[in-house]
């Protein structure tokens, strides 16, 4: 078996599973934000439902419109308060939270061998320690949150083997950037997508945080990295001990196997409207931005922002550009402060968002407006999606986008 | 048995298509409804009508799982979504939700305005307008037990709360 299909069997009460099966398993952690969680509770409510499963197995992080932007936002944070409250279920408060894709590893809440469900197509980001967690909405969750159950069809998974020499400025979003353009927006759907060989063994956490977050931009049920070294140094600094370590067996089934030799790939930026156009950086040059945006639960973690700022020190943004950066959660913020990195931004002539998903999905904090450009590094970039359906969102690494806030213009890091 | 008017629509149809998230800061079927696909066709919503469907290409649904977006179909009152396939959170969140959906690899054969009735029992589309017809495979058992108790939170309250 693979190590998803291993996860699924343990979580099921069998032996062993394969692709295709429909099977009930139990959750180790269940997550909404404020724009699925009221959804789920008013479904929870509509049953008649009387408790949780387990309020210690149920996180409610208020990320996407927060700090609230309007009134109607402000009541979606409200009801998620006060069931909180009610159900004891654990309740992150801005101020002590963050975007949840980057606080709740933070956190020590997601661990290898996990079986994890959250209604946010981006819960599939855990798959970077060694868990399985995967997206879903929120009557599955409401459904969760009652039975500490639901229900899935096994998935069949396709390995990715990279290897080669990475180039500079390469990283996870360019690895992901370009698996997604290879094998298309629904090349993974419905499957499970595991990352392996000496490129990801040699990967720092954050880019494997990066990579298994996009894998629902493939369409995929979840992406998974066996835990390592590098997986249990990071357990070691959030407080996971001891680590489950599960692995694929050597001869298990995978629908296909897919090399990358990565000495091809030069940093990627995928263009309008899918995140499957995606290219090396060179290939876009003088397409002219008015805003980069540097954050989401895709790149917003402190190897991002140390990228980013490695970039800008010394540098100014572009009279023509806005340049947001957006810490993912309080501790990145600090930890940037710490190391002089909110400065060289300010400097720069960057404005810092307090952590919020915000502007990744148009929701506040640099939204566009019509003819608008952004380069970003977020994970996608559909008509519409940071704002007026007729603005144009290019995705990529950190180090492109802050190229490309100094020159008013795509470009690659080494042009500046 | 459903009888509607057929609405056409591409490939990866994503959910940002379906219901930006500007709008989602409500949980209101009505007003989630009023925006649906405003994004690629703005005035879906207004001319819709009632036991309509959408005929679509691939990977429909794509994106966020944000179940506003089967909620903002089924509410502005579209009877059935047929796509040559779907995106498996949109799917699972339709079943859930109540609002059928159909995988038929035959989807490009069905054009904008084409009349469609629908025999689910017996898993036959009939295109009125083009005096033809597609078969479709049940759901798996299991979906057809979810499906038979009115959706996932119903199915979750028959086996779970007395």
């Amino acid at each position: 078996m693979t190590i998803t299909e291993k996860i699924i069997a343990r979580h099921s009460g069998k032996d062993s599973v394969v692709p295709g099966e429909f099977v009930e398993c139990s959750v180790d952690l269940v997550l909404a934000n404020d724009i699925t969680g009221p959804l789920a509770i008013e479904e929870f409510e509509k049953v008649g439902a009387k408790k949780v499963f387990n309020p210690e197995k149920i996180v409610l992080v208020p990320d996407h419109f927060t700090p609230c932007k309007d009134i109607q936002s402000a009541e979606l944070v409200k009801k998620l308060r006060e069931f909180s409250k009610k159900y004891g279920v654990r309740f992150y408060e801005i101020g002590k939270a963050g975007i949840e894709h980057a606080l709740l590893p933070e956190e020590g809440l997601t661990k290898s061998g996990d079986f994890i469900v959250g209604a946010d197509s981006h819960t599939c980001t855990y798959g970077a320690v060694g868990a399985f967690s995967t997206g879903m909405g929120s009557t599955d969750i409401a459904s969760a949150m009652i039975t500490g159950r639901v229900w899935i069809k096994v998935p069949s998974s396709i390995k990715f083997v990279y290897k080669g020499k990475k180039n500079k400025y390469v990283g996870g979003k360019d690895l992901i950037l370009y698996t997604i353009g290879k094998i298309g927006v629904d090349g993974a759907n419905y499957k499970s997508m595991e990352f392996t060989g000496e490129i990801i063994r040699n990967l720092p956490i954050d880019d494997r945080f990066t990579m298994c977050n996009m894998a629902i931009e493939a369409g995929a049920k979840n992406g998974i990295i066996e835990v390592d070294e590098i997986t249990l140094m990071y357990f070691e600094e959030t407080g996971i001990f001891p680590a489950d370590i599960i692995k694929s067996d050597e001869d298990t089934f995978y629908e296909d196997v897919i090399e990358i030799d990565v000495s091809d790939i030069m940093p990627q930026v995928s263009a309008p409207h899918l995140p499957s156009n995606s290219k090396n950086v060179d290939e876009y040059v003088d397409v002219r931005i008015d805003q980069v945006v540097i954050g989401s639960c895709t790149n917003g973690r402190i190897t991002d922002l140390r990228r980013a700022a490695s970039i800008l020190n010394g540098h100014t943004i572009h009279s023509e550009v806005r340049c947001i950066i957006i810490p993912a959660t309080q501790k990145i913020y600090q930890q940037a402060l710490k190391e002089g990195l909110i400065d060289v931004f300010l400097t720069a002539g960057c404005v810092i968002s307090p952590p919020t998903c915000g502007p990744c999905l148009g929701g506040h904090m640099g939204v566009l407006g019509e003819g608008e450009v952004a380069i970003a590094t977020t994970n996608r970039n559909f008509i519409g999606r940071m704002g007026h359906p007729k603005s144009y969102v290019y995705l990529s690494g950190p180090e492109v986008a802050a190229a490309s806030a100094i020159k008013g213009k795509i470009i690659h890091p080494d042009r500046i | 048995m459903i009888k509607g008017k057929v609405w056409k629509f591409g490939d990866n149809i994503n959910t940002d298509d379906i219901i930006a998230a500007r709008y989602l800061n409500t949980t209101d079927e009505k007003q989630l409804a009023s925006h649906c696909l405003e994004t690629i066709m703005p005035d879906f919503a207004h001319k819709v009508q009632k036991g309509d469907i959408i005929v679509a290409g691939n990977n429909f649904g794509c994106g966020s799982s944000r179940e506003h977006a089967p909620i903002s179909i089924k509410g502005c009152g579209v009877s059935v979504v047929i796509a040559k396939s779907f995106a498996r959170i949109f799917l699972r969140n339709s079943i859930n939700i109540g609002l059928p959906v159909i995988e038929l690899s035959e989807a490009d054969n069905i054009e904008q305005g084409d009349v469609l009735e629908i025999d689910f029992e017996n898993g036959i589309i009939k295109n009125i307008t083009k005096n033809t017809s597609y078969t479709f495979p049940k759901y798996p058992e299991f979906l057809q037990d979810i499906i038979k108790n009115g959706g996932l939170i119903q199915w979750v309250k028959a086996r779970y709360i007395k």
